[in-house]
């Protein structure tokens, strides 16, 4: 008996602590291949907008995907938010446990399950040419673009996480305020929604972390222009879009300043996630 | 507490039965490499990919030698070949000199066809665009930006060019076919070669990126009004238009066979180092190129043994004989010429193993 417990109990540390070692070992490496670009360049390479890999006048700046990663990661998250809200209070709430909510709940489940690449396709071939009909330029491709598609791959979410925390508020809460005369709008507002914002902030930076790290679709809709974005509808380029575009042929000054893109990345998906931390921490 | 004590030993045997697979399989392939079946990797281009594909499969299935092929991209290819992860690379742009002193060991190049960089674009309706010089350079640079220009039109008297952007499709990552691309360009345009030179990736002016050859083919083929550059036979397979590009003596060719070929009528330096574009010949596709198969001259390296070094050989005899090269034109490459054969069995003829060279 108490052998099984003290096995159990040392398989699940050291499981926890490999967990921890692979994590800091790829900091550790990023840090390692960071380093010849932060030398070459400063701090420069975090705002020099150009990046230039021809032999001979190579020079390389993260500004254009630091940009580009926010910018389309950000208004990702603005059109995504009252869809997802509306969502979530639709299925928690109004129609908590009727039929009809548990098939868009299955539906937005569903969302959440399809490939990126499968995203990248539809916009490709379908969202692209719509939009180019409503006189979209460059093709169709650029950041509003690519929002729209990252929009519709973080909903779910969002929604699903905001939806069960809404469905859990306690019932006696509710009670109370109808027993007090509020309407079903006043219940919801003061409320349902105040009782479950840290959950419904939390589902929102989980969210906006998918945004910022997504690839495939991206890449395949913001034009790869690896300029700053001059505006909504200008051609761009992401960070993560532009490690997967270009490690392959990279070596030497290229490929630490793609890692150096990649620590960035990271570094910046830590700060999201403490922001968000923070948030709910003085919300509760 | 009950499920507790079940989990651990379950898990425990899964990681024992995980372990035994793992041994049972490093056997049987060390079984299967004593009986003298010699495997070889390579890496590299995806420009000649089509091409390496079918020959690969061809040598496999006459000698039972097998053959990996990664098509990582020209810049991999060098790469592996400097970790030493693969038995040769395979690159569309020759080694600098600068890059050869750098590698591990000395390093021979063996070209293995020629191909060309087709200007793709999708006008339905405007076949036979004719593509000048000066052409080339404003639209790739962004300056002219409507498909009804004057000066396109000029160019291209009797075809209707309709009122639409241009859009221009590059390769994102990094491409051997933009290195053969930039090149042609940086020699037909003083302009280009000041502001973007010659390089596997470069830094576009204007337009949209798409990763690797089939990304290119397939934004054009799906986007009216682009217009890109693409290795031959993706045009090919996908049926997309290509323009004819003026070449020095001022016709407007083609991408063929026949054109490519006699991009390499030249004299040919005796390591094969040389880009053919903008070729002299009257006849020639101007933005033509070999492709190469980069190895260590010396075989004898991290224990390689003298059967690999052997096959590794052979199977390069083999892909610049006239039964390999045969394959070439059906993937609309063009096979080598005879003295660029004749110049790569000398290279071959070089390549040892602990100092004693392999072939006769």
């Amino acid at each position: 008996m108490v052998n099984s417990e003290k096995i159990t109990k040392i398989v699940l540390i050291s499981v926890s602590l490999l967990i921890i070692v692979i994590a800091g070992g790829m900091v550790f490496s990023l840090f390692g291949g960071a380093i010849p670009s932060f030398k070459e360049f400063g701090l420069k390479f975090i705002v020099s907008n150009n990046w230039n890999p021809t032999e001979g006048k190579e020079n390389y700046g993260a500004l254009p995907f630091i940009t580009g990663t926010l910018l389309t990661s950000v208004l990702a998250l603005i059109i995504a938010l009252p869809l997802s809200f509306s969502t979530s209070l639709f299925l928690g709430e109004y129609y908590r446990n009727k039929r009809i909510s548990k098939i868009i709940g299955t539906m937005v489940d569903l969302l959440a399950g399809i490939p990126s690449i499968v995203y990248g396709l539809w916009g490709f071939y379908v969202l692209r040419p719509f939009l180019v009909s409503l006189g979209a330029p460059n093709q169709g491709f650029g950041v509003f673009t690519a929002s729209i598609i990252l929009a519709i791959m973080i909903i779910p979410y969002a929604t699903s996480l905001s939806n069960e925390i809404i469905a859990m508020v306690p019932s006696d809460l509710k009670e109370a305020a109808y027993s007090l005369g509020a309407t079903r709008l006043e219940v919801v507002l003061n409320v349902t929604v105040p009782a479950a914002r840290s959950g419904v902030v939390a589902g929102y930076i989980l969210a906006f972390g998918r945004a910022l790290g997504e690839t495939m679709a991206v890449t395949m809709l913001i034009g790869n222009s690896n300029l700053v974005p001059k505006g909504l509808f200008a051609t761009g380029n992401s960070m993560a879009s532009l490690i997967a575009n270009q490690f392959g042929e990279a070596d030497g000054l290229k490929l630490s300043s793609l890692i150096a893109i990649g620590l960035i990345l990271f570094i910046l998906t830590g700060i999201i996630n403490a922001i968000g931390k923070f948030i709910i921490k003085k919300m509760e | 507490m009950k499920k507790m004590k079940l989990f651990v030993p379950v898990l425990l045997f899964l990681f024992v039965m995980a372990s035994c697979q793992s041994s049972n399989k490093s056997k049987e392939s060390t079984e299967a490499g004593s009986t003298k079946k010699v495997a070889l990797t390579a890496a590299g281009a995806t420009f000649p990919m089509p091409f390496y594909n079918m020959v690969f499969k061809n040598y496999t299935s006459e000698t039972g030698t097998l053959l990996t092929y990664g098509g990582i991209g020209s810049g991999g290819g060098i790469r592996s070949l400097t970790d030493k992860v693969v038995d040769f690379g395979a690159t569309d742009a020759y080694l600098s000199d600068d890059k050869l002193a750098e590698m591990p060991g000395e390093v021979v190049h063996i070209p293995t066809c020629m191909g060309a960089v087709v200007i793709a674009y999708n006008l339905p309706g405007v076949d036979g665009l004719k593509l000048s010089d000066v052409l080339l350079e404003k639209i790739f640079l962004g300056e002219i930006t409507k498909w009804n220009d004057p000066a396109l039109k000029a160019n291209n008297p009797g075809l209707a060019l309709p009122d639409k952007d241009i859009t221009v499709v590059y390769r994102s990552d990094g491409s051997g076919t933009t290195y053969i691309f930039s090149d042609f360009m940086s020699k037909i345009s003083q302009k280009w070669a000041d502001n973007l030179g010659t390089g596997k990736s470069l830094n576009w002016p204007a337009g949209i990126g798409a990763k690797g050859n089939p990304g290119v083919a397939g934004t054009i083929s799906a986007t009216e009004g682009t217009i890109g550059y693409i290795g031959s036979e993706y045009s090919f397979a996908m049926s997309i238009q290509t323009a004819k590009v003026q070449n020095s003596a001022g016709n407007y060719i083609d991408p063929s066979i026949e054109s490519i070929s006699a991009s390499a009528q030249g004299e040919l330096p005796a390591d094969t180092r040389i880009m053919l574009t903008n070729s002299d010949d009257p006849e020639s596709y101007p933005i033509s190129g070999f492709t190469w198969i980069i190895l260590y001259k010396e075989q004898a390296y991290d224990g390689r043994t003298p059967e690999q070094a052997k096959a590794t050989v052979e199977f390069l005899n083999w892909l610049i004989s006239a039964d390999a090269q045969a394959v070439a034109p059906k993937v609309h490459y063009a096979p080598l010429p005879a003295k660029a054969v004749e110049t790569a069995k000398q290279i071959l003829k070089s390549v040892t193993y602990e100092g004693k060279p392999i072939l006769k």
